[in-house]
């Protein structure tokens, strides 16, 4: 479970998060809505321990993301991310891309670490670009790469922030059509995005962000059908 | 014009001045490796966060870039001679050409380095990377292609300015025709064959270098995406 | 360690020397910097729009003067101009050398420059009726100017400082004339100080200015 519990966050003067309480539950999928601005990849920085916060606190299982104490490290392994840029290392193979964390931060053999990149490959669907470098990649094989990268750490969590707002529109189903599967197989996952269709349909709950609070959180059908603080209402008016 | 070219004494000191080329190909390439750590080293410390090292490397950088790389080998001879360190010319010429190398290519290295987008660094340290290992495994191969285009041409201008040898003493390829050619005064035909000699070596590892790189980082071996 | 004594050897007709020399290094590399310019700009030009033949020669000889040290080239030319049978003083020989080499350097960066400029905008003001040299004039000049005019700066920074080679076949500029000095009196730091900041204080604003330009018009 990752619990989010009054999380004040600022970079400099400018406060970005203004007292986030969240819980996302095992295999449940969370949906992250909001305006340019409005703080949500910042956190998901902050749940993955990659930015510090001002007050609060994030548990993941009951660790402390933000204690002195725990091993971060060790932590992100459990919480796999896939970013808006595409950010695979371009000096690794497709295959290399993969087997690395596995190799080096779980320190498995080589040949391991391969055949669980090899599966994971295959699982987004990129079974046959193994051998390639990411700049023969379309932008959605590169986002499915992304994945399959981190799902080879064998996470329990997924964060999604804005996965497919890089790509072009045709690109888009296939990254879409990968993160449903997960969704599927039960994966508990944070997605930030701009897809209303696929928030609606495979989220089990929305959150909209404005200004660095939660205003609305609930199921699809309320967030959507029955929108009811006024600045969802003129949001979901224009992403119509 | 009535001159008589005469070609046999340089044909004869061939040997002499092949030796002369190893001496320059050594000095070349101890400086280059000498420089290219300093160069790292520089790099991190201009980037740090104490104030005291990235005074020091600033100072350092700036000098070697903005002065004559023979004001630095008269740096090294005289000023080192006059608080009575005395070092023999090779090792003199070293010093000299990797203080310069360690400034440019300190600067190539920051600037490879800012060119990485730091969202790879996020993704490393994403998958659980230690900030040690993603510097290894992500960052160090990703800086190493940027910068070997401009370490190349470095190389090469190593090798060149390793002629300034010539002028503290040192028998490299220049300094060793200069020894010969002042026992017959055939300053041309000498410092010809020199000239095409320097150019077999610059364009010998200009191939190589080429080569390498080609090997090791591989022609379809994108940019970052 | 000996201590080291300031201005002690020193007369005022040493630093009277040092000065002169100074301003000969100005001049040396302002005349090459200025005629190697132009040079390399021609040369640029037709690299970027000659034929393959012509491409492949110019590059092949202007190759020549980036892979033999600057400091064999000065020996090599003055050697010929002397046997040749009309030797000249040192500040032509060193000037001409210079002047080629710079052109070399140049002749690659004008070249980037052409073509840096996309096609599609040379197409563009083709299309408005611009002729070649129209296009050339203020289209091509323009814009490629403001992407290699950092790495002009950069040239003609490290021709000034080249420069000090040119004390190799008798031309007292101001390294020179310090080596004379350093090794009469015992001035070393004094004197090498004085030299470095001359060229530190030449080179150092210009490569800050430069840069200055480049992120100027980067954000343009
Ligand atoms: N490293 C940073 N330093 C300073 N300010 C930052 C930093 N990162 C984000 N911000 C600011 O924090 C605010 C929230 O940013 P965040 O990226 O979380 O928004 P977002 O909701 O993800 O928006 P988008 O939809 O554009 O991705 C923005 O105003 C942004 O300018
Ligand atoms: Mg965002």
């Amino acid at each position: 479970m990752i619990s989010v519990k009054n999380v004040r966050k600022s970079f400099g003067d400018v406060e970005v998060l203004k007292g986030i309480d969240l819980e996302v539950n095992q295999g449940e999928v969370l949906s992250v809505i909001g305006a340019s601005g409005s703080g949500k990849s910042t956190l998901l920085y902050c749940i993955n321990g990659l930015e510090p916060v001002q007050q609060g606190v994030i548990e993941v299982d009951g660790m402390s993301v933000h204690d002195k104490k725990t091993n971060l490290n060790h932590l992100r392994q459990k919480i796999g991310m896939v970013f808006q840029q595409w950010n695979a290392f371009p000096h690794l193979t497709t295959l290399e891309n993969v087997a690395l964390a596995p190799r080096k931060v779980k320190t498995l053999p080589k040949a391991e670490a391969e055949a669980l990149a090899e599966s994971q490959l295959k699982h987004v669907g990129l079974g046959d670009k193994m051998h390639l470098y990411p700049n023969a990649l379309s932008g959605g094989q590169q986002q499915r790469l992304a994945i399959a990268r981190a799902l080879a750490m064998e996470p329990n969590y997924m964060l999604f922030d804005e996965a497919t707002s890089a790509l072009d529109p045709e690109l888009v189903g296939e990254v879409l059509d990968t993160m449903r599967l997960l969704a599927e197989e039960g994966m508990t996952m944070i997605v930030v995005t701009h897809e209303m269709g696929f928030s609606r349909d495979v989220s089990d709950r929305v959150a909209f962000f404005h200004k660095g609070v939660i205003e609305e959180i609930g199921e699809p059908e309320q967030v959507f059908g029955q929108p009811s603080s006024e600045h969802l209402q003129k949001f979901l008016a224009k992403v119509r | 014009m009535d001159y008589q070219f005469l070609w046999r004494p340089v044909i004869q000191s061939l040997p002499q001045m092949l030796g002369g080329a190893s001496v320059t190909l050594q000095v070349s390439v101890l400086s280059m490796a000498i420089g290219m750590v300093l160069a790292l080293i520089l790099c991190f410390a201009k980037m740090s966060s104490f104030a005291g090292l990235r005074f020091v490397a600033n100072i350092w950088i700036e000098i070697a870039r903005n002065t004559p790389a023979l004001f630095q080998l008269y740096f090294f001879k005289f000023g080192l001679g006059a608080v009575g360190i005395l070092i023999d010319s090779y090792i003199t010429v070293v010093m000299a050409l990797a203080f310069n190398t360690a400034g440019y290519m300190a600067e190539t290295f920051r600037g490879g380095y800012a060119a990485i987008p730091n969202t790879q660094l996020r993704s490393a340290r994403s998958l659980g990377m230690t900030a040690f290992q993603a510097q290894v495994h992500v960052m160090f191969p990703q800086l190493l292609r940027a910068v070997y285009h401009p370490m190349t041409n470095q190389f090469i201008w190593v090798i060149l300015m390793s002629s300034l040898g010539m002028l503290v003493g040192l028998r490299e390829l220049s300094g060793e025709t200069q020894f010969l050619y002042s026992k017959t005064f055939r300053a041309f035909e000498y410092f010809a064959a020199t000239a095409i000699i320097y150019y077999l070596i610059a364009k010998l590892v200009l191939g190589l270098m080429t080569l390498i790189g080609n090997k090791v980082f591989g022609l379809n071996r994108g940019g970052v995406a | 360690m000996t201590t080291v004594a300031v201005f002690g050897d020193l007369q005022p007709q040493d630093l009277l020397f040092l000065g002169e020399a100074a301003l000969r290094t100005l001049l040396i590399s302002s005349v090459a910097i200025a005629t190697g310019s132009l040079a390399g700009i021609v040369f640029g030009w037709m690299m970027a729009a000659g034929n393959r033949t012509v491409q492949f020669a110019m590059n092949a000889l202007l190759d020549i003067f980036r892979s033999v040290p600057l400091l064999i080239q000065l020996i090599l030319f003055d050697a010929f101009v002397s046997i040749a049978g009309f030797p000249m003083p040192a500040f032509w020989s060193g000037t001409m050398v210079l002047s080629v080499y710079t052109s070399a350097l140049v002749a690659s960066v004008a070249r980037g420059g052409i073509e840096s400029v996309p096609a599609s905008l040379r197409r563009a003001s083709r299309s408005l009726g611009l002729s070649y040299w129209q296009d050339m004039r203020y289209v091509v000049w323009p814009v490629g100017l403001r992407s290699v005019f950092p790495s002009w700066v950069g040239v003609s920074l490290s021709v000034m400082k080249d420069s000090a080679l040119v004390s190799v076949i008798g031309y007292i500029e101001l390294l020179k004339a310090s080596q004379i000095l350093i090794t009469r009196t015992a001035e070393t730091f004094f004197i090498l100080g004085i030299a470095g900041l001359f060229y530190f204080a030449l080179s150092f604003p210009l490569s800050r200015a430069g840069q200055y330009v480049e992120r100027r018009w980067q954000q343009s």
